[in-house]
C-alpha cells in the first residue's frame, strides 16, 4: 500500500486524464501504461522507470475497476489477491460503513486513500422505538477527524443514525473546501447553529437534506447564513423535520438564487400561502415538501387568497409530493393539476379521509410509491388499487398507533391492493387485524415484492376468521416471494412460521421478530435455514441461549444481532463472545425496568475488526 | 413564529372534541418531541410478558389523568416518536374547526377566505362582505332578490348551481355552500329574477 500511498492527490480519474496519458504512452516506444505519461509531451513530475509486470496489470487494473461502481462487486474485486485489492482501494470512491463500530476510522481511512463520499450507519433501527436509553454512541466526531485529515477533498456525507453535534458540522464546514453534500437521516445531537455553519462556510453545498432527524432549536437563523449573494449550486433543500420556525423572507430570497433547486421540503412552520410564494418562483422543483399545507394561524379572516391552482399547474415537473403536515382538506383540490404527472406521493401527515383521498389519488396513474395514514380506510385503499397501477411502495401508517385502536384498515384493503398493483415490490402494512387469506393472496397476486412488513399492533393476535396463527399467511410470502429480502413478521406465531422461514425465506437479509414464536427452535429454524441473512432484530421473544448458539457459524456473516427481553442469560452470551473473538458482544442495561433474576435486557452483537469499543456507556457491558 | 398560537387554538378545541380514545391520552404536545427518549414510563411492570415492559404513553407521564384500561408497551407498536408526535387533529367542514369558504367580487384583484362558523345568520355575513370589499349590498326581498344595489351576493352550491345568498335558510346553507361570489351588473339582476 506504502507506494501508491505516495501518489499525488487524485485526479478525476474518470476524466479525460486517463484516457489522454494511456494514448500518450501508447505513442510512445512502447511502453504500455504505465498511467504516469512517459518521456513525452504531458504534465509529469515522476521518473520514467521500467514498468514491471504487477505494475502493468494494477495500472490496466486501475483503469477499469474505476468504472466498477457496486461496493459489493468491489469487494468481491479486492479479495482476489494483493495486488487487485490494492488497486481496488485506490480506485474506490464511495465508502459505506453499514456499522459505525464495524471499523476504526483510521484503519478505513489508511485502506482507502482517495474516497470522495462516505456513506455511515450508526444505532440499531430498534433504538428509534425507545427500546435503549440514549447516549449509545454512534458518535460522528472520530470519523469526521480522521476524514478531516485523510480526505480533505471529501464531498458528500450520508449519515443514518448518528449522533452528530454543532462542533462535529463546524469540523465538517472548515474542514473540506469541496464539500456538496450532507444527508443526515435519523441523527441527532446537533442544532440549528451546526446548519448556520454549514450554510455560511459550505460554499459549493448542493445538497442539504435532513430527515427525520432530531434538530434542536438553537434559536439560530440558519437559513439567512447562506450567502446572500450570487446564486448559490442548491439543488436540493430538505428540512421538513425541524421542528422550529424558520426566517421565512430568508427562504424566499434564498429560493430566488437557487437557480438549480429541484428538491424543496419545507417544514411544518411554513403556510400554505408562504409555499405559494415559493412554488410560483420555482416551477422547475421536481420535489416538494408543502410544509403545514394550511393557513396562517387563526381563521384567515380577510387574509388574500392566492390562486394555488395555477401555482400547482405551472409545475411541470413535479413528480413527488410530501408535506401536508397540518393539512386544511379544502386546499387539496389545488393539488390536482400535479397528480398525473406524480410518481411518489407522501400523505402519512396528513388526517384525510377516504373521499378527500379519491379526489386526489384517482388522477395518480403514475404513483408508483404511496405513503398514507390509515385514515383513508380500507376504502381509500380499494381506490388505490384501482389507480395506481405502477405502484411499487406502499406504507400505511396508523394514525392511533396504540394496540387497542379502532383499526380503520383491515385485510378488506390489503386484499384490493394485491389485486389492483401486481407490480408491488415493497410494502408497510400497520393494522390492527389480518387475515391469513389475504396474505396468502398478496403472496400469489405480488411475486416481485422484495420488502413485506406487516405490523398487527395487537400483540399475539390470531387470524380473526379462522382463530388460527398468522403462520400460514408468512410462509406463502417466503414460499410464493422469490425475491424476498426484507421481512417483519407479527401477529400470532408459532415456530412453525419460523419453520417456513427458513425453509423458504433464503433470499432475506433483513428480519424483524416481535412477540413471536414458541421456543428456541424458532430461532434455530432462522439461523440455520437463511444462508443470506445480515440483520436480525428481535423482541419480546421467547429465545434462549442455546437458539443463540445455533447461529455461530453465521454470526461473522451478518452485520448485527438485536435480541431483546428474550431468555437470554449473561453466561450464554459469553459463550458467544468466548467463541467468537471478532463479534462484540454488547449486554445492555434497561436501566428504568425491572430485572428479574439475571436476564439480559438487550443483546446487541456484531462483527468489528477493532474489538470492544472505547466509548460505550456505563449502561453498556462489552463481553469477552 | 407563528405556531404557537396555532396550537392553542386546536388544544382549546381537541378539549370539546368528542373522541374514541381513553381519557388522557393526547398526542398533542410539542414537550414529547425533545422527552419521548427519556420519559419512559410512570407504572412498573404488573404484567410481564416474556419479560416485557409497559407504561403509559411516554408523552403522558407527567399527567395525573386516570390509567389507561391496558397498559402501552414501550415501543409498540413500532412507530418513531417523531411521527407519533407530528399527527395533527382532523380538520373537515363539519367540526367545530370551522367552514372556509373562498369569497370573490367581481373586478376586485384578489380572493378572500372566510370562515362562515363565525357569524350566526345573513345579516352578519352581508355585513362582514360590505365591510370587506367596500361596496353595499341593497335590500333583499325573496321575489326580487338585491334591489339597490348593483351587486348581488351568490354562491355555489354543491351540485354546481349558483344560487342567490339568502334563498334557503341559513343552516342548510352553510353546509352546502362550496364558494362566494359578488356579482355586479345585468348577471346580478338576471339571477335575482330567475330564482
Amino acid at each position: 500500500m506504502s507506494e501508491d500511498d505516495d501518489r499525488s492527490p487524485p485526479l478525476d480519474l474518470r476524466g479525460a486524464d486517463i484516457a489522454e496519458s494511456s494514448n500518450k504512452t501508447r505513442n510512445c516506444s512502447g511502453v504500455s501504461g504505465s498511467g504516469v505519461p512517459g518521456p513525452g509531451p504531458g504534465p509529469s513530475s515522476m521518473e520514467f522507470q521500467a514498468p514491471y509486470p504487477d505494475q502493468v496489470l494494477e495500472n490496466v487494473l486501475e483503469n477499469v475497476l474505476q468504472f466498477l461502481s457496486s461496493r459489493r462487486d468491489r469487494n468481491a474485486a479486492s479479495l482476489v489477491c494483493k495486488s487487485w485489492c490494492r488497486v481496488e482501494a485506490l480506485t474506490r470512491s464511495e465508502l459505506f460503513i453499514g456499522n459505525c463500530y464495524s471499523v476504526s476510522p483510521r484503519r478505513a481511512t489508511v485502506r482507502f486513500a482517495r474516497v470522495r463520499s462516505v456513506a455511515i450507519k450508526g444505532r440499531p433501527r430498534f433504538a428509534d422505538f425507545n427500546l435503549m436509553p440514549p447516549d449509545w454512541g454512534a458518535h460522528f466526531a472520530p470519523w469526521v477527524a480522521a476524514m478531516a485529515s485523510a480526505y480533505p477533498w471529501l464531498e458528500k456525507v450520508y449519515l443514518k443514525r448518528m449522533s452528530v453535534t454543532d462542533d462535529d458540522l463546524a469540523v465538517l464546514a472548515e474542514s473540506f473546501p469541496s464539500f456538496k453534500e450532507l444527508v443526515l437521516v435519523c441523527c441527532d445531537g446537533f442544532g440549528t447553529s451546526g446548519l448556520a455553519i454549514v450554510a455560511s462556510k459550505c460554499r459549493q453545498l448542493r445538497v442539504l437534506d435532513l430527515i427525520e432527524s432530531e434538530v434542536a432549536d438553537d434559536d439560530m437563523d440558519w437559513i439567512a447564513c447562506f450567502p446572500e449573494n450570487g446564486t448559490t449550486c442548491l439543488e436540493s433543500l430538505i428540512f421538513d423535520c425541524v421542528e422550529c420556525p424558520i426566517n421565512f423572507e430568508a427562504l424566499e430570497r434564498l429560493v430566488a438564487r437557487s437557480p438549480s433547486l429541484k428538491k424543496l421540503r419545507l417544514n411544518r412552520f411554513v403556510s400554505i400561502g408562504q409555499l405559494y410564494r415559493l412554488v410560483v418562483r420555482s416551477p422547475q422543483l421536481t420535489h416538494l415538501g408543502t410544509g403545514s399545507f394550511s393557513a396562517a394561524e387563526g381563521p384567515a379572516q380577510g387574509e388574500p387568497e392566492h390562486d394555488y391552482l395555477s401555482a400547482f399547474a405551472a409545475c411541470k415537473s413535479l413528480v413527488c409530493l410530501s408535506g401536508f403536515r397540518e393539512i386544511l382538506p379544502d386546499y387539496l383540490p389545488a393539488i390536482r393539476p400535479v397528480c398525473a404527472n406524480l410518481t411518489s406521493l407522501n400523505f402519512s401527515y396528513a388526517n384525510i379521509n377516504a373521499e378527500q383521498l379519491k379526489s386526489v389519488v384517482l388522477h395518480c396513474h403514475k404513483l408508483q410509491s404511496f405513503w398514507v395514514l390509515d385514515s383513508i380506510c380500507d376504502e381509500g385503499l380499494q381506490a388505490v388499487a384501482s389507480t395506481c397501477k405502477d405502484l411499487r411502495e406502499l406504507r400505511v401508517f396508523p394514525f392511533d398507533a396504540r394496540e387497542d385502536s379502532e383499526g380503520p384498515v383491515s385485510e378488506v384493503g390489503l386484499q384490493a391492493i394485491s389485486e389492483g398493483c401486481r407490480k408491488l415490490q415493497s410494502i408497510l402494512y400497520f393494522c390492527q387485524h389480518m387475515t391469513n387469506a389475504a396474505v396468502v393472496a398478496m403472496s400469489q397476486n405480488c411475486p416481485e415484492l422484495e420488502v413485506f412488513r406487516l405490523c398487527i399492533m395487537g400483540r399475539h393476535r390470531p387470524d380473526p376468521v379462522t382463530g388460527q396463527p398468522m403462520d400460514e399467511g408468512f410462509g406463502a410470502i417466503v414460499r410464493n416471494c422469490k425475491m424476498l429480502t426484507r421481512l417483519a413478521v407479527s401477529g400470532l406465531l408459532t415456530d412453525r412460521a419460523f419453520g417456513y422461514i427458513g425453509k423458504y425465506g433464503k433470499l432475506v437479509r433483513t428480519l424483524s421478530v416481535a412477540f413471536a414464536g414458541d421456543s428456541d427452535m424458532g430461532l434455530k429454524y432462522v439461523l440455520e435455514g437463511c444462508p443470506r441473512l445480515q440483520k436480525l432484530e428481535i423482541r419480546d421473544s421467547p429465545f434462549g441461549d442455546a437458539a443463540l448458539r445455533s447461529g455461530l457459524h453465521h454470526y461473522y456473516n451478518m452485520r448485527f444481532l438485536w435480541m431483546s427481553s428474550c431468555r437470554l442469560s449473561p453466561q450464554g452470551c459469553q459463550g458467544i463472545a468466548r467463541e467468537l473473538p471478532r463479534l462484540v458482544v454488547e449486554v445492555i442495561r434497561d436501566e428504568v425496568a425491572e430485572h428479574k433474576d439475571d436476564a439480559v435486557d438487550i443483546l446487541y452483537m456484531y462483527r468489528s475488526l477493532e474489538g470492544p469499543r472505547d466509548d460505550a456507556p456505563r449502561f453498556v457491558t462489552i463481553l469477552q | 413564529m407563528e405556531s404557537k398560537v396555532a396550537y392553542e387554538t386546536d388544544l382549546n378545541l381537541k378539549a370539546t372534541e368528542l373522541r374514541l380514545g381513553l381519557p388522557g391520552t393526547d398526542d398533542s404536545e410539542e414537550q414529547a418531541l425533545f422527552n419521548a427518549r427519556n420519559n419512559k414510563r410512570s407504572f412498573p411492570d404488573a404484567s410481564g410478558e416474556c419479560g416485557s415492559k409497559s407504561c403509559s404513553d411516554a408523552q403522558h407521564a407527567d399527567n395525573e389523568t386516570a390509567p389507561p384500561a391496558k397498559a402501552q408497551i414501550v415501543g409498540w407498536p413500532p412507530i418513531r416518536s417523531y411521527r407519533k408526535n407530528n399527527l395533527q387533529p382532523k380538520k373537515t367542514e363539519a367540526e367545530a374547526a370551522g367552514i372556509f369558504v373562498k369569497v370573490s367580487m367581481d373586478g376586485a384583484p384578489y380572493l378572500r377566505k372566510i370562515d362562515l362558523r363565525t357569524y350566526n345568520g345573513y345579516p352578519e355575513l352581508l355585513k362582514s362582505l360590505e365591510n370587506m370589499f367596500k361596496f353595499t349590498i341593497g335590500a333583499y326581498s325573496e321575489r326580487e332578490g338585491y334591489k339597490g344595489s348593483e351587486y348581488a351576493p351568490t354562491y355555489e352550491d354543491k351540485d354546481g348551481d349558483w344560487m342567490l345568498v339568502g334563498d334557503v335558510p341559513w343552516d342548510m346553507f352553510i353546509v352546502s355552500c362550496n364558494r362566494l361570489r359578488i356579482m355586479k351588473g345585468s348577471e346580478a339582476r338576471g339571477l335575482g329574477c330567475s330564482v
